[in-house]
C-alpha cells in the first residue's frame, strides 16, 4: 500500500510559487531518488512535507500512512513516522545529542501510547545505531552538530534516524560533504535502517554516487517544481552521463 | 513524629515543580497576628517585641528605621516601579502562636495543608525510609514570616553547625549575630536594606565552625501568604576557617492581584580557607500576562570574602517575580579570594529584571568569574548589570565575565550594563557579551525531531542557560530546568 501520496501539490515559499503540481508515491519497501537541478524545489518538497513554517501550502493534497499530513504539526508528523534528514543540520548549543534524542524519542513514543525508554535501553541503542555509522559515542555527548564537521553532522543525522526508526525518511542531500569513505558508511547506514519491507526513503540527490550504495528503485527528476520525468535505477546513470538539459529535451 | 527525618530528593522536586505551576492560585484561610498597618516607630517596636528582642536588637532596628526615612528610593536601574505606599501594608504577620512547638505533629494542620497544597516536602519526610546515600536536605519552613518548624537540628548541632531561624540565633546566640549582622550589608547601604533592618520579621542564621564540613546541603523554601503583607527576609551565613556549606533557597507564593513588596537581605561572611556556595531557584509569582500583580523583589545580597582562600559561589536562577532588582555581590578582602556569580534570569509577559553582581577585587591574588544567562521574551525587559572593581593594592586580579542574552519575539528587550574599574595595572580582565534569537531553524529541527514547540523551546533554553544549571545542586537542577520551560511557556508562536 501506499506510505505517501502526493497528489497535485503546489506550495509558495514567500509568496513565490515553488512546487507547481506535484505528484508522486511511495510504497512500502520502495526507495526513490528525487534529482534535479538547482532551484528546482528539492528542498522545497522535503521542508514541505516535514511543515516548516513559512513554506505554504497553496493546493493538492498530501497522504501519510492513511493520514491527511497536512492536519498534522511538524512533531505530530514526526510521531507518525516521518523523518527528515537536513541538508544543513543545526546546531544546538548546550543540549547533548544524546538529551535531543531521547527527548525526542521519549515524545514519539509517547504520542504513540507507550512507555518512555529508560536511560539504560535508550544509551543501548544509541551506542548500537552510532556503531553501525561509525559515529563515536563521545560525538553523541556533545551538544547538537555544535563543532561537527559537514560530514560528522550527516553521519548524526542518520544515527539520529536509527534511533527515531522512522516509517519514512526524506533525506536531502545526505550525500553532501562526505568523502568517498563517509559515502559509502551512511549508504550502508541508510539500508541496515531503512532498507525493510514497512518502510520507505525518499532521497533528494545531485549525484550518482549515494545511489551506488543505496540502489535506488525508482528515481525520478524534478524540475521546474513537479516530476517531469521518472524510471528506474538507470535514470539517474543516464542524467549523470548527459546531464539535465540533454534528458529533458 | 522524629525531627530527623530525610526528603526523597525525586519527590521533593516534582512536587515542588508541581508547586511552580501557578494553576492553583488559592491563599490559605489561617488566624494571622498582624502588626497594625502602615510603618512607624510603633511598628518596628511591635516586631520587635513579638520577636522577644533584646534591647540592642530594637536599638538597631530604630536606627535603621530612622535612617530610612532621610532615604529616597533608587532610580537608577532600568525599571518601572510603579510608587510603593508604604504605609499601605502589613509588617509582620505570623501564624497563631500555640506553645512551643516540640515536633511538626504540633504545627498548625492548616499550615501543613499549604506545604501540603504547594509540594513543600515537610509531609513527605516522614515517609522516607531514605535512599542509601541519597543525600539528606535540612528544610527551615518559614511560613510568611515565623519558622514553624525546623528539622535535622540534631545532626547539625553533632557536627557543630548552627542552623536557626535569625529569630532564634538572636536570642541564643547573642554574640556571634551582634558580631556579623550589618557587616557585610550595613543598614545605610541602600533603600530597601535600610528597610530591611528596620522591619525585618524572619530568616536564617548558620554558622559552621572551623574546619567544619555542613553534612548536608542547607533549605529554606519561602512562602509569602498574608495579603499585603510585606516579606522581609533576613539571612546571615558565617563559615569559619576552614569551614564548608551549601545553601538552597527556593521561592514560591500564590496567586495575587496586589502586588507585594519583597525587600530581604542575605549576608555572607567567608573565613580563612571557608567555602559557600548559595543557589536560588525563584520562582514567586510573576503578574499575569496582561503585567498585573506580581512580586517586588527588591534583594539585598552581599557576601564578605574576608579570609584568605575564602570562596563564595553565588547561583541563581530568576523566573519570578514582577519586578526583580537584585545584585549578589562578593567583596573579595581575602588575599587569593575567589568570588562567582552564575545566573540565569528569565523575564516574560510584563516581568522586569535588573540583576547582576559586584566583585569588589580587594585582596591580592582575588579572582572573579560572572557568567550571566538573560533570557527575554513578551514584552519583557531583561537587563544585566555589573561592576567590577579593582582596588589599587590589589596585584594580580583576574576576572573573567560573560553576558549572554537569548530573545524569544521581537517585543522584548535584552540590555547589558557592565561596569569595570580598575585601578591597579596588574589585573587581567575579560569581558564577553552575545545576543541572540531562538533561530526557526531551531525551533523546526527539534520540532521535526518529535517535540512539540514549548518542549522544543524549554530544551534550546536549557542549553543555553546549560553553563549556570550545571552549578546548581543536583537538588535543584530538575527543578529549574522545568523551571525555564514552564516560565517560557507560550511566549513562541
Amino acid at each position: 500500500m501506499s506510505l505517501l501520496r502526493i497528489e497535485n501539490l503546489t506550495n509558495t515559499v514567500a509568496d513565490k510559487p515553488i512546487l507547481k503540481g506535484l505528484s508522486l508515491t511511495l510504497n512500502a519497501g520502495e526507495i526513490h531518488a528525487i534529482m534535479g537541478p538547482n532551484g528546482a524545489g528539492k528542498s522545497t518538497l522535503a521542508y514541505t512535507l516535514g511543515g516548516r513554517p513559512g513554506y505554504e501550502v497553496t493546493g493538492g493534497s498530501v497522504e501519510f500512512d492513511g493520514q491527511d499530513l497536512f492536519d498534522m504539526e511538524p512533531h505530530e508528523r514526526a510521531a507518525a513516522g516521518l523523518f527528515l534528514g537536513f541538508q544543513y543540520p543545526v546546531e544546538i548549543p548546550g543540549v547533548s545529542n544524546l538529551q535531543f534524542l531521547r527527548e525526542s524519542l521519549n515524545s514519539q513514543r509517547k504520542a504513540r501510547g507507550l512507555d518512555p525508554l529508560s536511560g539504560g535501553e535508550f544509551i543501548k541503542l544509541a551506542k548500537e545505531k552510532a556503531g553501525l555509522l561509525g559515529l563515536d559515542m563521545e560525538m553523541l555527548k556533545r551538544p547538537v552538530n555544535v563543532g561537527f564537521s559537514g560530514g560528522e553532522k550527516k553521519r548524526n543525522e542518520m544515527v539520529q534516524m536509527g534511533i527515531l526508526d522512522p516509517k519514512l525518511a526524506i533525506l536531502d542531500e545526505t550525500d553532501s560533504g562526505l568523502d568517498i569513505d563517509a559515502l559509502r558508511v551512511v549508504g550502508e547506514g541508510i539500508n541496515a535502517i531503512m532498507r525493510k519491507p514497512d518502510k520507505a526513503v525518499l532521497l533528494i540527490t545531485h549525484y550518482q554516487r549515494l545511489l551506488d550504495y543505496v540502489k535506488p528503485d525508482f528515481v525520478h527528476v524534478l524540475a521546474g517544481g513537479r516530476i517531469v520525468k521518472s524510471g528506474g535505477a538507470d535514470l539517474a546513470l543516464e542524467l549523470e552521463r548527459e546531464g539535465y538539459a540533454e534528458v529533458l529535451a | 513524629m522524629s525531627e530527623e527525618v530525610e526528603i526523597r530528593d525525586a519527590e521533593a522536586r516534582a512536587a515542588a515543580a508541581r508547586a511552580a505551576d501557578y494553576e492553583h492560585g488559592w491563599s490559605a484561610d489561617i488566624e494571622q497576628e498582624f502588626a497594625p498597618k502602615g510603618l512607624s516607630e510603633d511598628t518596628v517596636r511591635f516586631i520587635s517585641a513579638k520577636k522577644e528582642e533584646p534591647e540592642w536588637m530594637l536599638d538597631w532596628r530604630l536606627k535603621a528605621y530612622r535612617h530610612w526615612l532621610t532615604m529616597e528610593t533608587p532610580d537608577w536601574a532600568k525599571l518601572d516601579i510603579p510608587p510603593i505606599d508604604y504605609q499601605d501594608a502589613y509588617y509582620y504577620a505570623a501564624p497563631k502562636k500555640k506553645d512551643a512547638l516540640k515536633s511538626l505533629d504540633e504545627v498548625d494542620p492548616e499550615i501543613l495543608r499549604v506545604y501540603e497544597k504547594l509540594g513543600i516536602p515537610i509531609e513527605e519526610q516522614k515517609v522516607l525510609a531514605g535512599v542509601e546515600g541519597a543525600r539528606k536536605v535540612a528544610v527551615d519552613a518559614v511560613f510568611d514570616s515565623v519558622s514553624v518548624a525546623t528539622t535535622f537540628r540534631k545532626e547539625l548541632e553533632e557536627a557543630g553547625v548552627i542552623f536557626r531561624s535569625i529569630s532564634e540565633a538572636i536570642r541564643e546566640y547573642p554574640d556571634l549575630v551582634k558580631r556579623w549582622l550589618g557587616k557585610v550589608v550595613p543598614m545605610h547601604d541602600n533603600y530597601f536594606a535600610a528597610l530591611n533592618c528596620a522591619v525585618f520579621s524572619d530568616g536564617t542564621f548558620v554558622y559552621v565552625p572551623e574546619g567544619v564540613r555542613c553534612p548536608m546541603e542547607l533549605s529554606t523554601y519561602f512562602r509569602i501568604n498574608a495579603e499585603n503583607t510585606g516579606q522581609f527576609e533576613r539571612t546571615l551565613i558565617v563559615a569559619d576557617k576552614g569551614a564548608y556549606v551549601s545553601y538552597l533557597e527556593g521561592c514560591t507564593a500564590p496567586m495575587r492581584d496586589e502586588n507585594q513588596l519583597h525587600a530581604a537581605v542575605v549576608e555572607l561572611v567567608a573565613l580563612d580557607d571557608a567555602e559557600i556556595k548559595y543557589s536560588t531557584v525563584q520562582n514567586w509569582y510573576p503578574g499575569d500576562a496582561e503585567g498585573r500583580g506580581g512580586i517586588y523583589n527588591f534583594v539585598t545580597k552581599r557576601a564578605l570574602c574576608q579570609g584568605r582562600n575564602s570562596k563564595v559561589s553565588w547561583t541563581q536562577v530568576e523566573t519570578g517575580s514582577a519586578i526583580t532588582w537584585k545584585y549578589p555581590s562578593c567583596v573579595l578582602n581575602g588575599e587569593n579570594s575567589v568570588g562567582e556569580f552564575y545566573s540565569v534570569a528569565v523575564t516574560n509577559n510584563y516581568q522586569q529584571a535588573d540583576t547582576g553582581t559586584k566583585m569588589i577585587h580587594n585582596g591580592k591574588g582575588s579572582r572573579s568569574t560572572i557568567v550571566s544567562k538573560g533570557i527575554s521574551a513578551g514584552h519583557s525587559n531583561n537587563t544585566y548589570r555589573g561592576l567590577v572593581r579593582v582596588a589599587p593594592q590589589a596585584e594580580g586580579v583576574r576576572n573573567f565575565t560573560q553576558c549572554d542574552s537569548l530573545l524569544l519575539g521581537d517585543k522584548c528587550g535584552a540590555h547589558t550594563v557592565p561596569y569595570i574599574e580598575v585601578r591597579n595595572p596588574s589585573a587581567t580582565i575579560e569581558h564577553e557579551a552575545t545576543t541572540s534569537k531562538i533561530s526557526d531553524d531551531q525551533l523546526f529541527y527539534a520540532m521535526q525531531r518529535g517535540l512539540d514547540q514549548e518542549s522544543a523551546v524549554a530544551l534550546i533554553v536549557n542549553g543555553f542557560a546549560k553553563e549556570v544549571l550545571q552549578q546548581l545542586p543536583m537538588e535543584f537542577a530538575v527543578e529549574a530546568q522545568k523551571l525555564l520551560g514552564i516560565s517560557l511557556e507560550g511566549s513562541v508562536g
